[in-house]
């Protein structure tokens, strides 16, 4: 596989305060998903702050984070160009439905109907055209996980980082939404590490798997 | 840029504070080339300790200083002990804290509207209940022990350790804390006491002695209700620093060292008795006893915040009532006429004070929460947690009594020809509002989920767009509620205005206190109404606001 093209953890090590929480190395092509799973506590989440840029200064880590061919280690979150999806949807709750993906969307958009066709259209990718103006509280658990990926797409990632995003949603549910996260994510040919304890995700996910 | 937040912040607090007292030891030692004072000496002490009635002055700032807020912290230890998770303390929680923004002076002036011998207590009891057909002579407000003086300065610090206490609570899991020592046999009282208390007061303990530093060194509240002859220690050294004989600043920079040393000695015996209380606890603890029959006290506790509590809000009632009152004669309890007349009398004399107050409130209140969130940003930006010591600093203008360094600062200003002008006021009024905003401030902001900041940033937004289009409009409720306690405190102000301002920028304040020796009660009515109602707008914007921006989204109501 060209190492010019997605994700690669390049001998990445966390401490904390001198021990070892997370030692891996490995390569996410375009498209797929590398699963890393683990108990709480064993710092899932740790490795997500780090490839995401915003690791706690109580943590000491090293090795490199190389996206489409370049360092990203060093630079700025908001310049890493790596989307992320936490357990909750944390939509902006003072934006209604519309102004968060347009919040999203690059400016080298222009114009405000060019944007708001944008976003709208990204609405109805999620099936939900007409809650533009919705206020996020008044949406469905589902909805609400739809909008928040939808979001972090428009804002045209290279990466995409999991954080059990699908724990907190219905059962019946969860699968329906499962699909929707890997096939948009599959479609928009990103890389995607996933970080779960449930090993249903790990499955449906269908690519390798880390246990911490 | 964002960087020097903190330093700058901590520059606001601490330079004035050194400068202040520098500037206040220097001549209390008789050293003060500008007015003279050449050589060092202990002359000014001399002249300070031939005055008489010093010793009681003394005894009264010491008195008031560990008296306040025993009765105070007392009072909520026991309520929350009692009534804490209880649907009526739900209730009186948010009935006491509006309180918190009343100033001390209109308290103070309500407090003694009410239970002065021709007050509104006795007027609406007389003659029926009383038999009295005239006021009773009596020395109520005034009296010479500083009873009065202490109700006034303890209604008016209940509701704010009790804001503190409840802010300490879901910090120590209290609800079922209480339920695993209630179930093991304990009563609330001792359950709480036990338990929680420890850990609750740990983390209030820099608010009480706030309130110690506070009623030792006190002035307003002193001058409106307090003994005059002789008055506390402040208040009589406020009068020889106002001296035309500019010698007399020697004297009063003696007694504002003075001050500073009851301060420290009211501050020290507290936290000896702290020390003894806690042992006592532990002893307590150890033998088994259960304490289980509390219910009287917790009943007891409950009648004494509503106590309190009334009093404060029916002194604002009377005060309301006298400012449109015509004539009203002793012992009706309403006025037999109600007019505009008093406030159209004022107006006059009313405009200046009032955009004095206005603007120096509002400029101080901006600065103060601009630097705040400048501190609590250059946290977040480059990932440092909160570090303790800091909190100290936060707090230390508000643990020395004003007196002691707002005396120097006064000297200070007037070296460097800054004296009287509104920029000084500002400054200094900025050293006490701006601990009351980040305080306020710091705990919302800290608590906002990060993870907000993390998906912003991996859409794309920068530093700058994550604060402005995210955290701020999410915060916008917390910040104006700040912004709401720091023109409150403002407003409150009444020695650092009076000093710096030397008379040539009254506020509503120092218009309010100097009426307080004439003794016009519909005047005064008129300024104590207006000085509460400018706080009270205050939060009443700060609420209204955001509501009405966001009146569209369900998560953003306050919770």
């Amino acid at each position: 596989m060209n190492n010019q093209v997605g994700l690669e953890l390049r001998g990445v090590q966390i401490f904390l305060e001198d021990r070892l929480l997370i030692s891996i190395s490995d390569i996410v092509a375009p498209g797929d998903i590398l699963t890393v799973m683990g108990p709480s506590g064993s710092g899932k989440s740790t490795l997500l702050s780090y490839i995401g840029g915003f690791l706690h200064s109580a943590f000491k880590a090293n090795g490199q984070v190389i996206l489409k061919g370049a360092d990203i280690s060093q630079k700025p979150a908001e310049q890493r160009k790596v989307g992320i999806l936490f357990q909750d949807p944390l939509l902006f709750p003072h934006m209604s439905v519309g102004e968060n993906l347009l919040f999203a969307l690059p400016p080298d958009i222009k114009g405000r109907l060019k944007r708001h066709d944008a976003a709208h259209e990204a609405l109805e990718e999620a099936g939900m055209g007409e809650m533009f103006d919705h206020d996020p509280a008044t949406l469905s658990g589902g909805q609400k996980a739809r909008v928040a990926l939808m979001r972090v797409l428009l804002a045209k990632p290279q990466a995409l980082l999991l954080d059990e995003p699908f724990s907190k949603l219905d059962t019946g549910r969860r699968d329906g939404i499962r699909k929707f996260v890997f096939s948009e994510a599959k479609r928009w040919n990103l890389p995607v590490l996933l970080i779960t304890h449930d090993i249903a995700d790990a499955e449906a996910a269908g690519g390798k798997v880390f246990n911490l | 840029m964002l960087r020097l937040a903190a330093p700058f912040a901590i520059a606001i607090l601490v330079g004035p504070l050194i400068f202040g007292l520098a500037a206040t030891m220097a001549p209390a030692f008789g050293f003060f080339p500008p007015l003279g004072g050449n050589y060092f000496s202990l002359e000014p002490f001399q002249r300070l300790f031939e005055r008489p009635g010093l010793i009681q002055s003394v005894s009264l700032s010491l008195t008031s200083a560990l008296i306040t807020p025993l009765v105070a912290l007392s009072s909520v230890a026991l309520f929350v002990a009692g009534w804490s998770g209880t649907p009526i303390f739900q209730k009186l929680q948010h009935f006491i804290s509006p309180l918190l923004s009343v100033p001390h002076a209109a308290a103070a002036f309500g407090l003694a509207f009410l239970i002065a011998p021709s007050g509104w207590i006795l007027r609406i009891i007389s003659p029926e209940l009383t038999g009295l057909e005239r006021p009773p002579d009596l020395l109520i407000i005034h009296d010479a022990l500083g009873i009065t003086m202490m109700i006034g300065l303890i209604v008016k610090e209940i509701p704010f350790l009790l804001l503190v206490t409840l802010a300490a609570l879901p910090q120590v899991d209290a609800q079922r804390n209480l339920q695993v020592v209630r179930g093991l046999g304990y009563g609330r009282l001792a359950g709480f006491s036990f338990a929680l208390w420890p850990r609750i007061y740990a983390q209030i303990r820099l608010a009480v002695y706030a309130v110690i530093a506070y009623a030792s060194g006190v002035v307003d509240v002193a001058i409106i209700l307090g003994p005059n002859s002789p008055a506390p220690l402040s208040p009589r050294l406020l009068g020889w620093m106002n001296d035309p004989d500019v010698l007399m600043r020697f004297e009063a920079s003696a007694g504002a060292v003075l001050q500073l040393g009851v301060t420290i000695l009211a501050l020290l015996i507290w936290w000896v008795g702290e020390k003894s209380l806690g042992t006592f606890r532990k002893y307590l603890c150890r033998n088994g006893h259960r304490y289980s029959k509390d219910q009287l006290l917790c009943q007891f506790s409950l009648v004494w915040i509503c106590l309190s509590a009334g009093v404060v809000f029916l002194g604002l009632i009377i005060l309301a009532i006298w400012s449109v009152a015509g004539f009203w004669s002793f012992p009706d309890a309403i006025p037999d006429l109600f007019t505009a007349k008093n406030w159209i009398r004022s107006l006059p004399g009313l405009s200046q004070p009032f955009i004095n107050s206005l603007l120096i409130g509002a400029a101080a209140t901006i600065l103060a929460i601009s630097i705040s969130l400048a501190c609590l940003e250059n946290e977040v930006r480059n990932l440092r947690t909160n570090y303790p010591r800091a909190l100290l600093i936060i707090y230390l203008p508000l643990l020395i009594p004003q007196t002691g360094f707002v005396f120097g600062l006064q000297i200070f200003f007037l070296w460097i020809d800054l004296d009287t002008t509104m920029l000084a006021l500002v400054l200094v009024h900025l050293i006490f509002v701006f601990p009351y905003v980040f305080l306020s401030l710091s705990a919302p902001w800290r608590a906002w989920d990060m993870r907000y900041r993390s998906i912003a940033h991996g859409i794309g937004a920068s530093d700058n767009r994550v604060f402005w289009k995210i955290r701020f409009p999410m915060m916008i409720r917390a910040i104006l509620i700040a912004m709401a306690v720091g023109f409150a405190i403002s407003i409150g102000q009444y020695l650092p205005t009076v000093l710096i301002g030397a008379g040539r920028q009254p506020t509503i304040t120092t218009e309010a206190v100097a009426l307080a020796s004439g003794g016009d009660r519909r005047i005064i009515g008129v300024y104590a109404f207006l000085q509460m109602s400018l706080p009270f707008a205050g939060f009443a914007l700060a609420t209204l606001l955001p509501a009405i921006l966001f009146r569209n989204r369900i998560d953003m109501k306050a919770a």
